[in-house]
């Protein structure tokens, strides 16, 4: 970078980059789609992939594919290498204190499932409470569901005001010595709600309950410090922070990690296997059984190198700009309802217009190249919450750019007209 | 709009779509069923009143997207009159010609003014939305209490 493009970029503060280059990096967003220049507005479902991500899953198959922690091959060390690297890219990203404090997983939802299969079914007994919120993804609410019809406890949810925003004071009401767990979402995907979760932390700590926070919505978002946060398990999925599908991460605070049980048995989560007795594995790999999804770690490593050099705080500074400019343009718009409005809240627009049925908006807006989900976003206590049967969601990536959200607009005014 | 979009929300399902026909509960029918779709919300009830193996009267409730809410009125306007039999035909002829890229068979060119939701065959992702209904009647018919879904 020239001088000049320093002192330039300077001038615009630190939240600002420029979004045209970084767009760049992503070579879907130059594609066409039904004759229109893709608007990509999908991003909580699911994020694209800079150049480097993309090249660098690819380099592993050309270049170093092997098994890891096995051969003693010039390969396998390479990629082994490259692979556990990558994991340390992950403690720095969530500022984990230790390394076998991140255990590879499939992604959040996985994640959460081995809490509740390793530490919930070890902890949660008969006539005992587990807390989630009224505003979890399915993956947060089922399988601590099937916790606690297994265990014959009882599930307590947190209710959620008009806006979108947990109730605290019904919170902290919750709590009685029946308390073993909190799992709470950082940021609703359906409603773009960030949590006051350090507050809600200490709460649940105050009750002696340990806390699993969902950042699979916030990871790509805002900076996440799980010290500074004190969460006792923070999980994300790799393909919403730019990296590959079917990788992501769990966190957990060693001290509870080295007393789980494994959540499955297999190859490389064992020291020694006869038939007589198995001892397993240290951390973090006790709890990664079979050969892993080595290229998505990989892949997930330069995702992070890439979100690391752009800057959480900026990309985070982006999207709230965007995101006050999406509310004010769509607010403008006759008959639209943001569903969430919380005073704060990440890059989703979930939204409604009256009389027309949000399948017809996404089907309408896809023909003019405008990529929205519609339907309840895996979050149907939330819909039910606030009365609709789905709602249409916008919701924003680092690469998304005002002249987007006019689309989106346009795109919007074109609906109503079909429908009018 | 382009091409395909006007094929799909032509005036005839627009306008179905804003003012449904036989809206509403049947308090004399005999037959009924639920269709729930929940991935995209569409949920209806079709009551239907069967007198010696016709169709005297059809109605439809419920809350959907426009493609589901015509499909359903449209239908009930079909359907009035016709034989369990014919019900059949017109059911697997409504398939086809939403589903099928060669739905010119017999069966289709009976639909009548259902043909206008040919359209929703450019559309994969609608199909379930238009034949939701049908589905639902078709559960009514033998009146089925389990909820019908076609996602």
């Amino acid at each position: 970078m020239s001088p000049l493009a320093v002192v330039e970029k300077d001038r615009r503060g630190p939240s600002a980059y420029d979004v045209e280059a970084v767009r760049r990096d992503f070579p879907i967003l130059s594609r066409m789609v039904h004759g229109k220049p893709l608007v990509y507005l999908d991003n909580a479902a699911t994020t694209q992939k800079p150049q480097c991500v993309i090249d660098a899953v690819s380099r592993y198959y050309r270049e170093e594919n092997s098994n890891i922690h096995r051969g003693v091959h010039y390969l396998s060390e390479v990629a082994t290498e490259a692979y556990e690297a990558a994991r340390i890219k992950v403690q720095r990203f969530l500022n984990a204190p230790l390394f076998c404090e991140i255990i590879y997983v499939r992604g959040a939802t996985e994640a959460i499932n081995l809490v509740v299969s390793s530490y919930g079914r070890t902890h949660v007994g008969a006539g005992d409470e587990v807390i989630i919120s009224a505003i979890e993804h399915h993956s947060n609410i089922v399988p601590w569901q099937m916790l606690c019809e297994e265990k014959g406890a009882r599930l307590r949810v947190i209710p959620v005001n008009d806006r979108g925003e947990l109730m605290l004071e019904e919170y902290e009401k919750l709590f009685n010595p029946r308390t073993k767990f909190v799992s709470l979402v950082h940021v609703s995907n359906a409603l773009g709600t960030v949590n006051p979760v350090k507050e809600m932390i200490d709460t649940a700590h105050r009750h002696g309950a340990p806390v699993l926070v969902d950042g699979a919505q916030a990871a790509p978002h805002l900076p996440v410090d799980v010290q500074e946060l004190d969460c006792d398990f923070y999980v994300f999925s790799g393909h919403k922070v730019y990296g590959p599908t079917g990788v992501g991460a769990l966190y957990g605070k060693a001290s509870l990690l080295k007393d789980m049980p494994p959540y499955m048995g297999g190859g490389d989560m064992i020291r020694s296997v006869s038939f007589e007795k198995t001892t397993y594995n240290d951390l973090p790999h006790r709890f990664e059984a079979g050969t892993p999804n080595i290229a998505g770690g990989i892949g997930l490593g330069a995702a992070i190198d890439y979100v690391t050099a752009l800057g959480p705080e900026r990309i985070a500074a982006h999207e709230h700009d965007l995101l006050v400019y999406g509310t004010e343009r769509l607010s403008e718009i006759p008959g639209l309802r943001l569903i969430g409005t919380a005073r704060e809240k990440a890059g989703v627009l979930s939204f409604t217009l009256e009389g027309i049925h949000p399948h017809d908006i996404g089907t309408i807006l896809d023909r003019e190249g405008i990529a929205v989900r519609t339907g309840h976003h895996c979050a149907m206590p939330v819909m039910e919450r606030f009365g609709v049967p789905a709602t249409a969601r916008a919701s924003l990536g680092l690469y998304n750019t005002r002249q987007e959200i006019d689309a989106l607009v346009a795109g919007l005014h074109r609906v109503i007209r079909v429908f009018s | 709009m382009s091409g395909d979009l006007r094929e799909l929300y032509q005036e005839v399902i627009l306008d179905h779509s804003k003012r449904p026909r036989n809206f509403g509960a049947l308090p004399q029918s005999n037959r009924r069923a639920e269709g729930y779709n929940p991935l995209c919300g569409d949920r209806i009830t079709v009551y239907m009143l069967v007198e010696d193996g016709v169709v005297a009267a059809v109605a439809f409730e419920g809350a959907g997207c426009a493609i589901c809410t015509a499909s359903a009125s449209m239908m009930t306007q079909a359907l009035v009159g016709k034989t369990e039999a014919e019900v059949e035909g017109l059911f697997r002829g409504f398939h086809a010609l939403v589903t099928e890229e060669t739905a010119l068979n017999a069966d289709t060119s009976k639909l009548g003014k259902l043909s206008v939701f040919a359209g929703v065959r450019e559309f994969p992702i609608r199909v379930k939305c238009a034949t939701l209904p049908w589905h639902t009647m078709r559960a009514a018919l033998e009146n089925q209490a389990a909820p019908v879904t076609t996602e």
